[in-house]
């Protein structure tokens, strides 16, 4: 990938908690390509809201980044000062969330929120009044100037996010990092956002990380996906080269049990069985290796790197210099 | 985290998360000894005090600190120190009763105010509203000019004006617990009402009362000094902090002592009371916690 | 006879007092469920699909007894039970569970599980020792131990294990699951799905899903309903709604939920604006100010239910 916007370099992250040390992140490195979408794609505790948090700085304060860099022009964000990412946050890179309801200021009105956002630019009141109201209608948001005067409990779920959607790319930040946008609204407005975004995206040229659990909605919006598990990244590609071709056991598990994928109506559905490994003793091998159905000895003893060009998975089932399993696996 | 969260395991019971906890937390433990030290002080009194609190001359008048009293003698030759102890013990019993009281008229008012009817809760609302505006002490002097300063006089008073706030907090989480989903289910269930107040919703509202209430200790003693003080609460001889600060306040040019005994008891309290008060809510709900 | 008939079913909720409502001259109710109607037969399923406002929770309570209705009959093996009292609902409970939604949150939090299990038993004089809870606990697949836990000690598909255990300790012959597979991630929801298959294979229960999740419908129901508004606008066999829907809203609803294939970015049907609030519902079709083959007409009258063969729908222009 030549010239990301993003590289993250082997970033790891902990968690102080009353039980101990949970290495949330390890090791993961990843690059988000300059103007486009990127898929991050995952289960409850795969660390990736801990990544999309770690990228605009706003980890809690019991997180500690343990080892590596988050690279974006020059700096490392990994270790920038506050003051510093006050700069950054909300201008380069700019962040949705799942619930717009918190998200929005509840006592203030979305055109003050509006200007306030834009702190930083010059230009006058009224000015920056224009912008918001073009925003607005970008995100198709109707009869755009009147709502400067709403409070975000007077608008539906579906148009707060799409408050939030302009809010975040009112100063046209080079990164739009969303953590699970649509999972709080119906599957009809889940599928308006979407085709917002990719509206967005192609109009404003922006990078977007789109943090979600719906696989639908990944392969719809996303141009590349990565597939997080238990704190790593164990495979990666274009959305294409991912859904067609899943390499990863995971991956192949998890599309599995997508009841979206299986074609024939069935009423027993697969599952996964097994549990997450224990985060605060990661294992010393291949974090999936308990619940693979093709695991092997090497899986136990040595942990996996990410193998293949472009599309790539961390799984030892792709080493082709393996002698005991010979050959790419079914 | 939701790191954190996959991996559930069974948690250490409270007792070890309280030791854990306090462990972490000086402050905390300063509380609890401080605490123990002064009921401990309260519940012993007759053995420890020295002298007999109300027994005159038994010692020079003003006298500063001595190795024969430790907090010196007041202006009639008391021993501060038994006074102070004896005034302990006045104290935590006014504090033991009076936050007995506003907590199980509090605690069943506001079930009441939170589960009933609309009607009955407006009207709780305004019967709560109407106690609130008077002040204590105004209150006090009411009750005192109808039925006379006693210790009865100042547990009452105390009471009455603790009780809206205690049923204002049960009422609001009775009100939000109302709506949640184990509720309904419980209800969904065919869960009669006395069994869901008792079991479902009582235990739930309880935890971060008790804890305010431990909190609002140095305030009730606060409000029985400052009655004693203005004559409205206990009566001299009876040693009570106020009545010591009282007594001292008259005499004060001639030796700080006296206004000193009195005062210092008070501000243990409250720096014991607050602290252990912050560890318990920090141990038994950190959701509580800020930040 | 089925084991439950829904027949013409409305639902009110107060919105302002009626004092207000009269000298604002505006009615003091909205209808949240509009005369809706179909049947559960046992040992079958029904998905109930709606989105956010259409009204698929409001039934749900009355279903289970929370909620009185206003009008319209509610059947359950021959007994109407809409106008029940309460000691009727005391033994229809035993009949009919529920399953929330909210799998940790529908849990008293300060009680084990033991005790959240043993309640239902208690209540309806049934034994509720230990050998009771063991035997609850291994039906849902739990090990013995998780009988001392407490809800927040519980992964949400553990806890969802409890709920069902809790529904069918008194073995009834209807559960209503809400959002069965709400917040589980997808590698577990099978668990909790082939949990109900197998408890249904065996004791004959009949299920009413609820839910906005159609992956899940195509797979485990055998017939579905569609609601908007609180009124139901398709009904019929899983199988032939999804290989041909009749309703636009269907049809949108169906497209909604693709098949995660960045190929496939077929052209959705879209659907323009929001749904409506139930308080302010549009006139005839209350579908019609978002339905692309809207006519005239679907303004002017609210389409009638009709009828084709195992199916129906409620639209004047259908696909």
């Amino acid at each position: 990938m030549s010239d990301p916007l993003v590289r993250v370099e082997r970033l790891s992250v902990d968690f102080a908690t009353p039980r101990g040390t949970v290495h949330a992140l390890r090791d993961v490195s990843l690059e988000v390509p300059r103007g486009r979408i990127l898929g991050l794609v995952g289960e409850s505790g795969c660390g990736k809201s801990t990544l999309a948090y770690a990228l605009i700085g706003l980890l809690a304060e019991n997180a500690r980044i343990a080892g590596g860099a988050i690279r974006m022009e020059g700096q490392d964000l990994a270790r920038l000062k506050p003051a510093a990412w006050r700069d950054l946050r909300g201008r380069r890179i700019a962040m949705i969330f799942q619930d717009p309801m918190t998200a929005l200021n509840p006592v203030t009105t979305i055109g003050r929120q509006m200007l306030d956002i834009q702190y930083r630019d010059p230009g006058s009141r009224a000015e920056k009044r224009a912008r918001a109201i073009a925003f607005l209608e970008q995100v198709q948001i109707p009869d755009a100037a009147a709502k400067l005067d709403v409070y975000p409990h007077q608008l539906s779920g579906g148009m707060r996010q799409r408050v939030c959607i302009a809010m975040a790319l009112l100063t046209r930040p080079d990164l739009l990092i969303a953590d699970e946008p649509t999972t709080a609204l119906d599957a009809t407005l889940e599928m308006q956002i979407v085709a917002l975004l990719r509206e967005l995206q192609a109009t404003f040229g922006c990078s977007i990380l789109f943090v979600s659990h719906h696989l639908g909605t990944v392969a719809e919006l996303c141009d590349e996906v990565a597939v997080m598990y238990a704190g790593e990244v164990v495979e990666q590609g274009t959305a294409r080269e991912l859904f067609h071709d899943p390499r990863h056991p995971y991956t192949r598990a998890l599309f599995d049990c997508d009841p979206a994928r299986i074609r024939e109506a069935t009423r027993r559905l697969p599952t996964i069985p097994g549990t997450l490994p224990d985060l605060r003793r990661p294992p010393r091998g291949c974090a999936f290796r308990a619940r693979c159905a093709q695991a092997f000895g090497r899986c136990a003893a040595e942990h996996p790197a990410m193998i293949g060009q472009g599309h790539a998975a961390r799984c030892h089932l792709l080493d082709a210099s393996l002698s005991e399993v010979g050959g790419t696996p079914a | 985290m939701s790191a954190a969260q996959e991996t559930v395991l069974p948690e250490p019971g409270p007792l070890r998360r309280a030791a854990r906890l306090l462990a972490g937390n000086r402050l905390g433990v300063l509380g609890f000894a401080l605490v123990a030290l002064i009921v401990g002080a309260a519940v012993f009194a007759p053995w420890i005090a020295p002298y007999d609190p109300a027994a005159i001359m038994v010692g020079p008048r003003m006298a500063p600190p001595s190795a024969e009293h430790w907090l010196g003698t007041d202006n009639i030759g008391r021993d501060l120190f038994s006074r102070v102890i004896a005034g302990g013990r006045i104290a935590m019993g006014v504090a033991a009763a009076a936050l007995a009281a506003a907590l199980t008229a509090g605690l069943a008012l506001g079930l009441l105010a939170g589960l009933g009817p609309r009607w009955l809760d407006n009207l709780l609302l305004l019967v709560f509203d109407a106690l609130r505006s008077f002040p204590t002490i105004v209150f006090g002097l009411a009750v005192v000019t109808l039925i006379g300063p006693s210790l009865f006089t100042v547990i009452l008073v105390v009471a009455i004006t603790s009780i809206p706030i205690y049923a204002r907090i049960v009422r609001t989480q009775a009100q939000a617990l109302r709506e949640a989903e184990f509720i309904l289910a419980e209800r969904a269930m065919g869960v009669g009402l006395p069994r869901l107040v008792l079991v479902h919703v009582l235990p739930n509202v309880v935890g971060p009362l008790l804890i305010l209430a431990s909190m609002d200790v140095p305030l009730v003693i606060a409000t029985e000094a400052g009655l004693s003080f203005l004559g409205m609460g206990v009566r001299p001889p009876t040693p009570s902090w106020g009545v010591i600060l009282n007594d001292g306040y008259n005499f004060i040019r001639n030796s700080p002592w006296p206004v000193i005994a009195g005062s210092v008891p008070i501000v243990l309290v409250t720096l014991g009371f607050t602290f252990m008060g912050e560890a318990l809510r920090d141990i038994f709900d950190p959701r509580l916690r800020k930040g | 006879m089925s084991l439950l008939e829904v027949e013409d079913l409305r639902i009110r909720y107060r919105r302002q007092g009626r004092l207000r409502a009269a000298l604002k001259g505006e009615r003091p109710d909205f209808e949240a469920v509009c005369g809706v109607s179909f049947a559960i037969e046992a040992g079958k399923t029904l998905g109930l699909v709606g989105e956010s406002g259409s009204g698929k929770s409001t039934l749900a309570r009355t279903l289970i007894g929370l909620k009185a209705s206003a009008a319209g009959s509610i059947r359950f093996d021959g007994e109407e039970i809409a106008t029940a009292s309460a000691r009727d609902w005391a033994r229809l409970r035993r009949d009919i569970a529920m399953m929330w939604q909210d799998p940790v949150g529908s849990l008293s939090p300060r009680l084990t599980v033991a005790s959240l299990l043993a309640e239902p038993l208690r209540l309806h004089g049934r034994p509720h020792g230990r050998e009771e809870i063991a035997r609850l606990l291994a039906r849902v697949g739990l090990p013995g131990e998780f009988a001392t836990r407490y809800p927040h000690q519980l992964s949400g598909g553990q806890a969802r294990r409890v709920g069902v255990a809790r529904a069918l300790a008194l073995d009834p012959r209807l559960l209503i699951a809400d959002e069965p597979t709400a917040g589980l991630d997808m590698s577990v929801q099978g668990e909790v799905l082939n949990l109900l298959a197998e408890v249904q294979a065996r004791t004959g229960v009949a299920i009413l899903v609820i839910t906005h999740n159609l992956n899940l419908v195509r797979h485990v129901t055998d017939r579905m309903a569609i609601m908007y508004l609180g009124r139901l606008v398709e009904e019929g066999p899983t199988a032939e709604i999804f290989a041909r829907p009749r309703h636009p809203y269907t049809d949108a609803l169906l497209s909604a939920n693709p098949e995660p294939d960045p190929d496939a970015r077929q052209a959705h049907v879209p659907l323009l604006g929001e749904t409506p609030s139930p308080v302010a519902r549009p006139s005839g079709c209350e579908f019609h100010p978002r339905c692309r083959h809207a006519r005239p007409d679907c303004a002017a009258r609210v389409p009638d239910w009709r009828a084709e063969g195992a199916r129906g729908h409620r639209c004047a222009w259908p696909l």
